[in-house]
């Protein structure tokens, strides 16, 4: 486990090397010229001008080559430092704790929400074959087909316009999570079910576990013993990877009800060009990959020890 | 070999209750300093006003997101404008210039105070202004000698040159007046305190605001006690926000879908005209667009009613002229043009140019093709270009559209690679469009102006129009300037704007600002309860 921990350390500074050096090179590649992107963002539409860019380019020394500010980035970086915003001025940590802090909170409960759903389902339909398995395969594929925004929508339509009892958008209070956490984990767990119904369905026509069954235990202790921690690994790792993909890939639905996640502050960033927070955005979401794929793997390997050794 | 006896299961059993109970305690932890950051604990339904809008704010700099912190009336400029257009007292109580009309002396309202309650005197004034000046916005343009104290409740403004939009400029939201204590050292604004009915309560930048009453607030006091300002992206839940009553007030609706709340019977829809306006820039200096008539061409070939009731879905909001009735002595008076492709492929015809095969229109072997440069800042800007591409298409012009960042407009006219641009432009900015038309259309033109367009009689009419103040000269010249550009086309406007808001029926002594400026928070009044939750 050790060798794991150390190697995933290692790891990690890679990665934080790698991503803020990617995406610094990305960034200055890209056509337009930076000074107007970064004014258009600071003054808005209606004030950008070339006197305004001119402000930013002497403001921000954009004229400097890009290895020295290259070299500036990694220089602070090391001291973790992750500078200030080009547009409002504020430090990069202040801006990602926020938006990472709110994309987490997100993350988790409708993650959490999901793998309920999930295992609740999936195990249902694995042991309950037939019209309630087909069932749910079809509410699974209905659900999965709608893009996550229109369960939004639909979720809004009714809880928060027919039926007032939540609200529309915003943050602040648990209530405002319910409806992005509820359309978030009826997406994800369209797809998890059914990883969920066919590890167990694997399991449960296992001979280990038909030999359990014989051997005089009863179906609840088969399950509870033998079935739990064998369907656990892969539903776990994928669990993991939809955490992941969840926290970074939210952008819409945060849009949809306001929340100031960091998928859309990162796509206000890049449109921006401020290079800092798309640096630190990006950091953050590299080294918190590298993180939560740590936790899965210790989980897996406490669950099942086999893994390490293989 | 795992570790089989009833010791290790109640050790994994442990183990795993006590994994459980962390995971939930730090979604818990995270949920309470989240959810207890971004309230103001006070804050009921039925003391607060509930304001939704497109915009995001990052930064408390009046220079950069000014407008919100006067909207939600917590900064406070010099003068003000009324609806139109017409300068009235701010913190200022009255203004007036010397003979030679380069010195502007200000006196100040009397018992005013900031929030933090310190006084608005002469001195504060006169810091506020320095600050201003040196960053971006109106001020630095100004041609600004001196900014000095006169007495305590006077301020002088001393010009190189007579300048008279002065006044006006102080109307703009990047001159609004912070406390002393509002800024640290480098004079960068660290703490947002104004003058305003509100003070700032939360901020959770980009997204949400909380205001609150200031019981100290000089002019009418305000009967609600906090309003808070939520930033959502998508029409689609702004208008359920209206909708479900969740809104109070909703900012910016797309007309495209007024018609969901038509049934609402807690919302009222108020349409207002605003002085901007969606036009077409064109490059004077390309060689397809440097005549007159191959700009007149163009614009006879814009089907603007049928662009402003199918893709605008406000019919009356077609115009072929740049400045919106509301401008007075802007305005031209007279019918609007007609659509006519015959008219416009005669005027094209007449500079050599046919159409080949394919239905193109070409001369000297080289097809009328041109890129249109716009932004999907707005998402109206996209629709209309589709729809002037399949227009101009019927007349053989060939125009590609090339959707980007609003930047590339000013970045493109920069380095004059900017052929067409589709832009929509605010020119109530400043209350007096004087500075802004003088910037954008003499000297060849300017950023979201003219380009490459020379007009002598222009450059000299609003040479006028800055340093004379003589309004019988200044109605002429104002005629003259919007003509010229009427006729000559070196912008092409296609339609004015109509702004949308839905208020709930339970705000009493709505106002709508179209100059934006203002939400007029403190004169509203909540009608309880008229409760949707």
């Amino acid at each position: 486990m050790w060798t794991l921990i150390k190697h995933r350390i290692f790891q990690l500074i890679l990665v934080v090397w790698g991503v803020g050096t990617l995406t610094f090179v990305l960034m200055r590649s890209l056509p337009g010229d930076m000074a107007y992107r970064i004014a258009a963002s600071r003054y808005g539409q209606d004030s950008v001008d070339s006197d305004a860019a001119e402000l930013v380019r002497q403001e921000l020394g954009l004229d400097a080559s890009w290895w020295q500010s290259y070299l500036h980035w990694l220089v602070d970086l090391m001291q973790f430092n992750l500078g200030a915003s080009l547009v409002s001025g504020l430090p990069v940590i202040e801006t990602v704790q926020h938006q990472l802090g709110h994309s987490v909170l997100l993350a988790f409960t409708s993650v959490l929400l999901a793998s309920l759903i999930a295992i609740l389902v999936g195990v249902l339909s694995a042991f309950r074959q037939g019209t309630l398995d087909h069932s749910f395969l079809w509410l699974s594929t209905l659900l999965r087909s709608m893009p996550v925004f229109v369960i939004g929508l639909m979720l809004i339509l009714v809880f928060a316009v027919a039926w007032p009892i939540l609200p529309v958008a915003g943050f602040g209070t648990w209530q405002h999570l319910v409806l992005p956490t509820v359309a978030l984990a009826l997406s994800l767990a369209a797809v998890s079910n059914r990883v969920v119904r066919n590890n167990t369905l694997k399991v449960i026509r296992a001979p280990f576990y038909q030999f359990a069954a014989i051997k005089g235990l009863s179906p609840s202790q088969t399950f509870v013993q033998h079935g739990i921690r064998n369907i656990s690994v892969p539903v776990i790792v994928f669990i993991g990877i939809q955490l992941v993909t969840v926290i970074e890939g939210i952008v819409m639905i945060e849009s949809l009800f306001s929340w100031p996640g960091i998928g859309h502050g990162l796509a206000h960033a890049i449109f921006a060009r401020d290079i800092p927070v798309i640096q630190g955005c990006a950091l953050m979401m590299g080294v918190l990959f590298v993180l939560l794929n740590t936790c899965v793997d210790l989980l897996c390997h406490w669950i099942d020890p086999r893994g390490a050794q293989a | 070999m795992t570790e089989l006896s009833y010791a290790a299961i109640r050790r994994r059993k442990t183990r795993i209750k006590a994994a459980l109970t962390g995971g939930v305690g730090l979604v818990l932890c995270l949920m309470f300093v989240l959810f207890g950051q971004a309230t103001s604990n006070n804050q009921t339904r039925s003391n607060t006003l509930a304001i939704s809008g497109p915009w995001e704010f990052t930064s408390l700099e009046p220079s950069k997101q000014g407008y919100i912190y006067t909207r939600m009336n917590i900064l406070e400029t010099l003068l003000n404008v009324d609806t139109k257009g017409a300068l009235i007292p701010g913190l200022a109580r009255t203004w007036q210039s010397s003979a030679d009309e380069k010195t502007w002396t200000l006196t100040l309202q009397p018992n005013v105070l900031f929030q933090d309650g310190s006084p608005l005197n002469a001195s504060a004034v006169v810091s506020a202004l320095r600050i201003a000046q040196g960053k971006h916005g109106v001020l630095k343009k100004a041609p600004i000698k001196a900014i000095r104290v006169k007495n305590p409740q006077q301020v002088e403004m001393v010009l190189s040159q007579p300048h008279t939009v002065l006044p006006a400029l102080l109307a703009h939201y990047s001159t609004a007046i912070l406390a002393p204590s509002a800024y640290n050292q480098e004079g960068v604004v660290s703490r947002l305190i104004g003058s305003g009915a509100y003070q700032l309560d939360t901020f959770a930048p980009p997204h949400k605001l909380t205001v609150k009453a200031n019981p100290t607030y000089w002019g009418v006091k305000p009967s609600i006690e906090y309003a808070q300002y939520l930033t959502g992206h998508r029409a689609e839940s702004r208008i359920l926000q209206a909708k479900s009553g969740e809104a109070d007030i909703v900012y910016t609706l797309d007309a495209a879908m007024l018609e969901q709340l038509s049934r609402a019977d807690n919302v009222v829809v108020h349409s207002d005209a605003i002085p901007r306006t969606l036009l077409l820039k064109l490059n004077a200096g390309h060689p397809f667009l440097g005549s007159v008539e191959a700009r007149q061409a163009l614009s006879l070939a814009i089907n603007r009613p049928a662009i402003a009731e199918q893709v605008l879905h406000v019919a009356e909001a077609a115009s072929d002229q740049i400045f919106a009735s509301s401008m007075g002595a802007w305005y031209l008076d007279q019918p609007q043009e007609n659509y006519s492709l015959e008219k416009a492929a005669s005027l094209l015809a007449g500079l050599g140019w046919q159409k080949d095969d394919q239905g193109w229109l070409v001369r000297d072997g080289k097809r009328f093709q041109l890129t249109l440069t716009t932004y999907a800042d707005r998402p109206e800007l996209t629709t209309v270009s589709t729809a002037l591409q399949d227009q101009w298409k019927r007349l053989g012009v060939d125009l590609k559209v090339d959707v980007t960042n609003s930047s590339m407009i000013p970045s493109r006219h920069a380095d004059n690679t900017l052929e067409v641009a589709l832009i929509a432009r605010n020119l109530g900015v400043i209350a007096d469009p004087v500075s802004l038309i003088a910037n954008e259309y003499t000297q060849g033109g300017g950023d979201w102006g003219a380009m490459n367009w020379h007009s002598t009689q222009v450059d000299q009419a609003l040479e006028r129009l800055t340093t004379q103040s003589d309004p019988v000269q200044a109605k002429r010249d104002a005629q003259l300037v919007a003509t010229a550009i009427y006729q000559e086309k070196p912008v092409i406007s296609v339609a004015n704007y109509q702004q949308h808001n839905a208020v709930n029926t339970r705000i009493k002594g709505y106002q709508f600002d179209p100059f934006l400026r203002d939400y007029f928070i403190n004169k509203m009044e909540l009608v309880d309860h008229v409760d949707a939750h």
